[in-house]
């Protein structure tokens, strides 16, 4: 689900998908959401609930310390130029399981 | 400095790699010296930053040269590392006059802590990596002992190492471990097994910083501290005739496998970890007789997935050229649980849901380690076994789902072959009747599940040790029934329990008609030597 909307002049990205990774969002997983979070300009924040809290989605202590199991929803905002290109690349790593094969299919 | 000459101090721990070492005695980790705080806040900051880059420098380097499983907690120790949130975090405490090494350890700390109280497995199981990041930090910011100046040869006395600390250390002189705490189980030992280095661990609170001098035997678990000139000696022997054996043996690494009247035997490998395959030559033996893949799920990490997977196994086919891999699917239960995957309620392990009875019932696991197999196998001489074959119709619902990732595969326009699908030989059913699982490409007897099943004794009983014998004539009966039902129908047969990497149990093995056996890598040169002395036509 995205839904785009405009805050303080800055394009402001927002998505959620689910977390089907069989072990949530554990060490590898979490390496390559901040390594791909980090190739992008924009502010990209994540969260665990609709409302938050948003923690920055670049740190990998920050995102590791959601402990987020399989089956959390996981929101991602971004704000910033590439905004809506760094919202749906980590929408799409979420769902393709992070590259892996490991969960149900 | 002070000469300190201190009284030799007997220790005991548990055995975790066998071998001799004698060396100086290095101290590690939270038993080194204290760094003194130079009371400047620009200085903390600077020294710092540089153990934080000096750390990282380390883990890329590492990282390049180490694959798979070890590579993956690499990178997820480089990405805490380099994370900008954790860095401001340890600066915001220096600038309130905290020495750098204070700082960092009382971060590290609070996230260690955060993980290991983590309910899940897989979070909790962090808390190691965090602490292994932790003290190569420290020791870059006390400037004290650094892994790549130790002392080749030296025995390393710790608490605790990490995994990467071990595979940065240079073995190729000697040494050894000596661990306060640790386990057999291991990654380290594991490392440490493969690598030939002995290594003691489970010696409790020890006083090492009076000593300047060790003896490890790894084979017993002992230790001594500040040997005397006779225990020096004693094991400076032990350790010369290890040597001589092995020079022995290496003579005939590379010569065939044959018997003295000239019969050649197939000799393959068995391989618990990928690691091992970096100081084995292809050449010295047929193969490899039983790959393992437990190591890819260790107890406390995330599944592996097909990638990862594939790629391990792509990597043994590599190694092998033309010669033929055998990787046996996930033989977990029994005495390898792991949590989440295995029961936890069984109350006999060795009698449940265990080998292919366990990968049956959890088919998505089955089917991603089928997939990276049959991905993996257009890449050599691939054969698929499969662990715990009770009844035949575990074969054939295993082959079915093969022929499912097979039609997959070829949808997704994916490179794949079908490998051929063999069983271990191990549930004293199969043993007796063979002709039930004609369906079965080749047969691999599991002599130590064999054992212990049929003659109702536990491997890891004390009480029942003597009973536990692989050559009892009811084995050796049941092993000879097997070959010539491989030899009658045209399905080979081979061997690759533990006893067939002991010399003593050679003659037997051939007496009962195996010509094909699969050997721990380092009884290579034994099993050769005891061969060529070997005469078959008496036998």
């Amino acid at each position: 689900m995205k839904e785009g909307s405009a805050i303080n002049g800055a394009a402001m990205m927002q998505a959620s998908v689910l977390l089907a990774h069989d072990v949530g969002l554990h060490a590898r997983p979490s390496v390559k959401l901040t390594k791909l979070a980090k190739t992008f300009a924009a502010e990209v924040e994540l969260a665990t609930a609709r409302e938050g809290p948003w923690i920055d989605a670049k740190s990998i202590v920050k995102v590791m310390a959601l402990k987020a199991r399989k089956d959390t929803t996981l929101y991602f905002r971004a704000k910033g130029a590439d905004a809506e290109t760094a919202v749906s690349a980590l929408i799409s790593l979420v769902a393709r399981d992070f590259g892996d094969g490991s969960s149900d299919k | 400095m002070a000469v300190v000459i201190s009284e030799s101090l007997e220790l005991q721990g548990r055995p975790a790699a066998a071998g001799i070492a004698v060396g100086p005695l290095i101290v590690l980790g939270d038993l080194s010296p204290q760094r003194a705080a130079s009371g400047s806040i620009e200085i903390e900051r600077r020294d710092f930053e540089s153990a934080l880059a000096s750390a990282a420098h380390d883990l890329s380097q590492l990282i390049a040269r180490v694959e798979g499983d070890g590579s993956d907690m690499l990178a997820f120790q480089l990405a805490y590392l380099e994370d900008e949130t954790l860095r401001s975090r340890v600066i915001e405490v220096l600038s309130n006059g905290v020495p750098a090494d204070e700082a960092w350890q009382q971060l590290l700390n609070a996230e260690i802590n955060d993980y290991r109280s983590a309910d899940d497995e897989y979070f909790a199981a962090r808390s190691g990596d965090l602490k292994d990041l932790r003290d190569r930090v420290l020791r870059h910011l006390k400037g004290g002992v650094l892994e790549r100046s130790l002392a080749p040869g030296a025995v390393i006395a710790s608490d605790e190492v990490g995994p990467t600390l071990f595979l940065e250390m240079d073995w190729s002189k000697g040494g050894g471990l000596l661990l306060t705490a640790g386990s057999a189980s291991s990654h380290v030992a594991m490392l440490a097994r493969a690598s030939g280095v002995p290594m003691v661990v489970g010696l409790g609170q020890v006083n090492f910083q009076d000593h300047s001098e060790a003896v490890i035997d790894g084979e017993t678990g002992r230790a001594i501290l500040s040997p005397n000139e006779e225990q020096r000696n004693r094991y400076l022997l032990k350790l010369a005739n290890i040597k001589q054996q092995k020079t022995w043996e290496t003579a005939f690494l590379r010569k065939p496998a044959r018997s003295a009247d000239g019969v050649h035997i197939e000799l393959l490998i068995n391989v618990a970890a990928i690691e091992e395959l970096d100081r084995i030559d292809s050449a010295v033996c047929g193969g490899i007789g039983l790959m393992r893949t437990e190591f890819l799920f260790k107890d406390g990490k995330p599944l592996p997935d097909e990638e990862q997977q594939y790629a391990a196994y792509r990597r043994l086919l590599e190694w092998a050229g033309e010669k033929p891999v055998t990787i046996r699917t996930l033989d977990l239960g029994g005495d390898k649980p792991v949590r989440g995957l295995t029961s936890e309620r069984e109350k006999n392990p060795f009698l449940g849901v265990r080998g292919i009875r366990l990968t049956l019932v959890r088919s998505n696991v089955f089917r991603t380690q089928l997939r990276a197999l049959a991905r993996a196998a257009v890449h050599g001489n691939l054969k698929v076994m499969l662990p715990m074959v009770t009844i035949a119709e575990e074969i054939r619902q295993a082959g079915l789902l093969l022929d499912d990732v097979m039609r997959e595969l070829k949808a997704e326009g994916i490179a794949c072959a079908r490998p051929p699908l063999g069983i271990m030989v191990e549930v004293p059913a199969v043993a007796i009747a063979p002709e039930l699982y004609d369906e079965a490409a080749f047969f691999s007897i599991g002599s130590n599940d064999l054992t212990q099943y049929v003659m109702a004794a536990a491997r890891d009983e004390p009480g029942v040790s003597h009973l536990n014998d692989p050559t009892h004539p009811a084995i050796l009966k049941l092993i000879a029934s097997v070959v010539a039902f491989g030899r009658d129908r045209n399905i080979p047969v081979s061997l690759c329990g533990d006893m067939a990497s002991d010399p003593r149990y050679l003659r037997p093995l051939l007496r009962a008609g195996l010509r094909s056996i699969s050997v721990a890598p380092d009884a290579i040169g034994r099993v050769k030597a005891a061969l060529s002395e070997a005469v078959l036509s008496e036998t």
